[in-house]
C-alpha cells in the first residue's frame, strides 16, 4: 500500500458504530465498480486463502447480493445476505447485512452499512460507517481470536472475518 | 440499574477525551481540570468520577490536594480491542489496492 493513502478506523462503542476511511490510488469509477460489482467483490472481499463467491447481486434498492466465504478446501461455506437500501451512483449507497443459510434467509440481527465515495486529484476516499446490531458478539469473537493468537498471524483471521463481515 | 462501566463509556464522551488528553501529560487537582472547560465544575467532577469508576485515573494525594494521573495500562485495553479489527481491514483493503491496479492496468 502506498504509505500516502489514508486509513482511519475509529469505534464508538457506546453507539455500536464503527467508522473506517480509506483511499485509494484509482479514479472513482474504478472504486465504485470494485465495492458494487459481484465479480470484483468476489476478487478482495474474503481473506486469503479463503474466497468469496457470490450467488446473485441485484444492485437496485431493495436488490440483494447472497453470497459465500468458502473456505480454502471448499467445505465450509459461510453465507451472508446484503439487502441495498439507498443508491446515489458513484457517490454514496447503503446496505442491511446479516449472516444467511445458503438460501438467503437472513439471520435476525445484522448490520446497517453505509458508504459514501469522493474523489480528488485521481485519489478516491471511501468512508465507511457500520451500525453493528450486536457489537457485544464482534466483542466476544475478537476476545477468542486474541486466544487463538490471531493477532500474531493474519492467515488465522479467516473465519472470523467471514463472521465479522 | 447499576452496570459495571467499561473503558468505552470512558472515551464516548468529548469532555472525558480532552480530561483524559489533560491528565496524560502530567497530574492535575479537579480544580485545575475543571479551569480547562466552561462547563460547572459539578459537571467535570461528574466526568471525573465516571473515569474514576472505569479505573482510568490514578489518585495521590499530597497534602490537601488530591492530584489526578492516567492509569496507561487502562487505556492499551482500548488498543487491543482495536488493533485485531484494524489487522482485518487492513489486509482486505490491500488485496482491493492489488484489484484496483489490475483494473489501471487492464484499461491501458
Amino acid at each position: 500500500m502506498n504509505n500516502n493513502l489514508q486509513f482511519d478506523m475509529t469505534v464508538d462503542k457506546a453507539a455500536q458504530k464503527v467508522f473506517i476511511t480509506r483511499q485509494f490510488d484509482a479514479e472513482l469509477s474504478l472504486v465504485w465498480d470494485a465495492f458494487t460489482r459481484a465479480e470484483i467483490l468476489d476478487q478482495w472481499v474474503a481473506p486469503r486463502p479463503w474466497t468469496s463467491r457470490t450467488k446473485r447481486m441485484d444492485f437496485k434498492v431493495g436488490g440483494q447480493r447472497l453470497y459465500a466465504m468458502v473456505s480454502p478446501d471448499g467445505t465450509l461455506e459461510r453465507w451472508a445476505v446484503q439487502e441495498y437500501r439507498s443508491i446515489t451512483p458513484k457517490t454514496h449507497f447503503a446496505l442491511w447485512n446479516a449472516f444467511s443459510d445458503k438460501d438467503g434467509n437472513p439471520e435476525q440481527f445484522g448490520s446497517d452499512w453505509d458508504y459514501t465515495f469522493s474523489e480528488e486529484q485521481g485519489i478516491t476516499t471511501v468512508r465507511i460507517t457500520i451500525y453493528n446490531e450486536s457489537l457485544a458478539r464482534m466483542e466476544k469473537q475478537i476476545e477468542m481470536g486474541f486466544r487463538e493468537g490471531f493477532a500474531m498471524s493474519l492467515s488465522n483471521l479467516d473465519e472470523f472475518f467471514a463472521q465479522a463481515k | 440499574m447499576e452496570t459495571r462501566r467499561d473503558i468505552f463509556q470512558a472515551i464516548a464522551d468529548p469532555t472525558r477525551r480532552a480530561i483524559i488528553s489533560l491528565i496524560a501529560l502530567h497530574a492535575m487537582t479537579p480544580n485545575a481540570i475543571a479551569e480547562h472547560f466552561n462547563t460547572s465544575r459539578q459537571a467535570v467532577s461528574k466526568h471525573i468520577k465516571v473515569l474514576a469508576e472505569c479505573d482510568l485515573l490514578t489518585q495521590e494525594e499530597r497534602g490537601r490536594e488530591i492530584y489526578y494521573s492516567l492509569e496507561l495500562k487502562k487505556i492499551q485495553e482500548i488498543e487491543n480491542w482495536l488493533n485485531p479489527l484494524r489487522q482485518i481491514w487492513e489486509a482486505q483493503f490491500n488485496q482491493l489496492d492489488n484489484v484496483l491496479s489490475n483494473m489501471k492496468k487492464q484499461k491501458k
